[in-house]
């Protein structure tokens, strides 16, 4: 079953922009120009697009926050800004960016307080809270006002908040923004481990790409407002036809001439050569022959790589 | 219904303890607003120093009108109040996450300060109306007891709906600066005194056009007994629930417009 479907999604912003000393300029930006989404239950989209491509304000409009210009959007069967507040309770929303917590309560009282703005039963809020409380290792900062936790605290914090009335769709934008690697893998291993239940759909934005590796098997792609790419990560490598580096280097300075079909040298600075190659097995057997082979190793594409190809050719 | 009060009252409390945190400014603020709110009183006596009567009316009538006026906005600041940060929360981007939660925005940016800082004011203006009462020589029968309870707090919820309208321009208007501040804090000062004393146009469209006429000149004629020097109809004295609910429902729809057109912030 979808419980996202959007077609056609637009959003303007009507900008009044400098053009002589008191005049101003309308000019109308198409922040999301015509963008169509299905997302089924359970599944969990890696949302992407360069600064500005127009995630934010897509999410904003799946969750009730901004009117759409135009086109169709259906969340959870509801058309978000007109049934707003049936939405509400069926989604769980973080905006890395923005925090959703009483800024002057201790962090626990922010929890009481969803607890009866989303009417959930005690048992049912104390068993989530509990298991939060254990994932992300909130103890030791419940009883400290929201404004004193440090960005990582408070991000665990609004994870959960997002979390305690059991939402079917948890919309993420840039949840793992600005946070150190450990507290990152903690949020990360958190999601994974909601998702794998697969119970709870997820549509995350970020700009860090181990989020998406880890977490996300689609990724939905878009730019300048339009999507342009939809499908698994696999099959983005394929598209721009990403290929494995072997990286050698010899125990002296070495030149080559080695031509084999899919194998591109990539550079070659002193004792250190690198390739491009479609299949490792011909290229190995090559280089131990033309020198004294110190260490080899070969990664795999980089979807850094794959992604900023994507961004660029856009 | 029930069930949304006690959300309301939960979401109250809680910005009653956050308050308590900065307890300092707490204090200074209440005895600070008391003080400001002291100077209208004066700038009326100070006028009739100089005048017996402003328009056909005597100190102690203008000043049952003064205090209808200031108690029903003060109720009205008390509650609603907070909406005047609307412009800050519209130009930060605070309202997406009242959008988020399965509540009304405007309970929940309401509930963000109760202002029991003000709370002052209403006491005070409470016991300015008492006094000019006792001063106005009211002939009391059934109808002017209920009149002079029910004046206030149907002129406070014409303020509140004024209150709600006019910080809603901010929606559209994101530099409008403290044009709704200044609408609002300009009609309880000319509510104050009786309209009489406007001519024109410009009472034709502040005191009817707008309603400002059924906050306290109307309701304050009938607890007075006095004719109306305008001309107008004895029963208008007992239109104000009415107005107060017509601008509600005015205020309810700009209200429902304006978020629809909320477009948040870039980051
Ligand atoms: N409230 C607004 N008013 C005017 N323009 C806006 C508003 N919100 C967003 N925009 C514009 O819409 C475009 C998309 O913005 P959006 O915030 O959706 O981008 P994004 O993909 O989330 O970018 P980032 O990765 O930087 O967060 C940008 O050009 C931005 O300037
Ligand atoms: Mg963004």
């Amino acid at each position: 079953m979808k419980v996202i479907e959007a077609r056609g999604l637009r959003k303007e912003f009507v900008v009044r922009v400098k053009a002589g000393a008191i005049r101003r300029q309308k000019r109308v930006v198409a922040a999301v120009d015509g963008v169509d989404l299905a997302i089924e239950r359970g599944e969990m989209v890696g949302y992407l697009g360069p600064n500005g491509a127009g995630k934010s304000t897509t999410l904003k409009m799946l969750t009730g926050v901004l009117m759409p210009s135009g086109g169709d959007v259906r969340v959870c069967g509801f058309t978000p800004v007109p049934q707003r507040v049936k939405l509400a309770r069926r989604i769980g929303v973080v905006f890395g960016q923005r925090s959703q917590l009483w800024w002057d309560l201790p962090l626990g009282d922010s929890f009481d307080l969803l607890r009866h703005i989303y009417r959930v039963p005690a048992a049912e809020h104390a068993l989530r809270l509990d298991r939060c409380r254990d994932l992300l290792d909130l103890d030791a900062f419940m009883q400290t006002p929201v404004r004193q936790l440090s960005l990582g605290q408070r991000m665990r914090g609004e994870l959960t908040a997002a979390l305690l009335h059991g939402p079917e769709i948890l919309f993420l934008d840039e949840p793992t923004i600005g946070l150190d690697v450990v507290s990152k893998q903690a949020v990360r291993g958190f999601l994974a481990e909601l998702g794998e239940k697969g119970d709870t759909t997820m549509i995350l934005t970020t700009h860090d790409l181990a989020d998406i590796e880890r977490l996300c098997q689609r990724i939905v792609v878009i730019d300048h407002g339009r999507v342009v790419h939809d499908g698994t990560i696999q099959a983005l490598h394929d598209r721009y036809r990403s290929r494995r580096r072997v990286i050698a280097d010899f125990d002296e300075p070495i030149q080559t001439d080695i031509r084999l079909p899919g194998v591109e040298l990539e550079s070659s600075t002193g004792t250190r050569l690198i390739f491009a190659v479609d299949e490792v097995g011909p290229l190995i057997s090559q280089l131990t022959q033309i020198g004294s082979l110190r260490d080899l190793s070969i990664a795999e594409p980089e979807i850094e790589d794959v992604i900023s190809r994507l961004y660029l050719s856009s | 219904m029930g069930e949304s009060l006690r959300i309301y009252a939960k979401l109250v409390g809680a910005q009653g303890r956050a308050q308590a945190s900065y307890r300092t400014s707490f204090w200074l603020d209440l005895i600070g607003s008391s003080i400001i709110v002291g100077a209208d009183l004066i700038a009326v006596l100070v006028i009739f120093s100089r005048v017996p009567a402003l328009g056909g009316f005597s100190i102690s009538q203008t000043l049952v009108f003064f205090g209808i006026a200031l108690t029903a906005f003060s109720i009205a600041d008390l509650v609603v109040g907070n909406i005047e940060r609307m412009r800050n929360y519209v130009r930060m981007g605070t309202l997406d996450a009242m959008l988020i939660r399965p509540l009304g925005v405007l309970p929940q940016l309401l509930a963000n300060d109760v202002g029991f800082r003000r709370a002052g004011r209403v006491v005070y203006a409470g016991a300015v109306y008492v006094v000019a009462l006792s001063y106005a020589d009211i002939d009391w029968t059934p109808g002017r007891v209920v009149l002079v309870v029910s004046a206030p707090l149907f002129g406070a919820v014409f303020f509140a709906a004024f209150f709600v309208a006019t910080a809603t321009v901010a929606i559209w208007w994101v530099e409008s600066g403290e044009l709704a501040n200044a609408l609002t804090y300009g009609g309880r000062d000319l509510t104050s005194y009786p309209i009489s004393i406007y001519g024109g146009w410009f009472r034709r469209m502040f005191a009817f056009g707008l309603g400002f006429a059924f906050v306290a000149y109307y309701p304050g004629l009938a607890l007075l007994g006095d004719p109306d020097p305008l001309g107008g109809p004895a029963w208008l004295g007992w239109a104000s629930p009415l107005v107060g609910i017509a601008a509600s429902g005015v205020a309810a729809l700009i209200w429902r417009t304006g978020v629809r057109h909320y477009r948040s912030t870039g980051s």
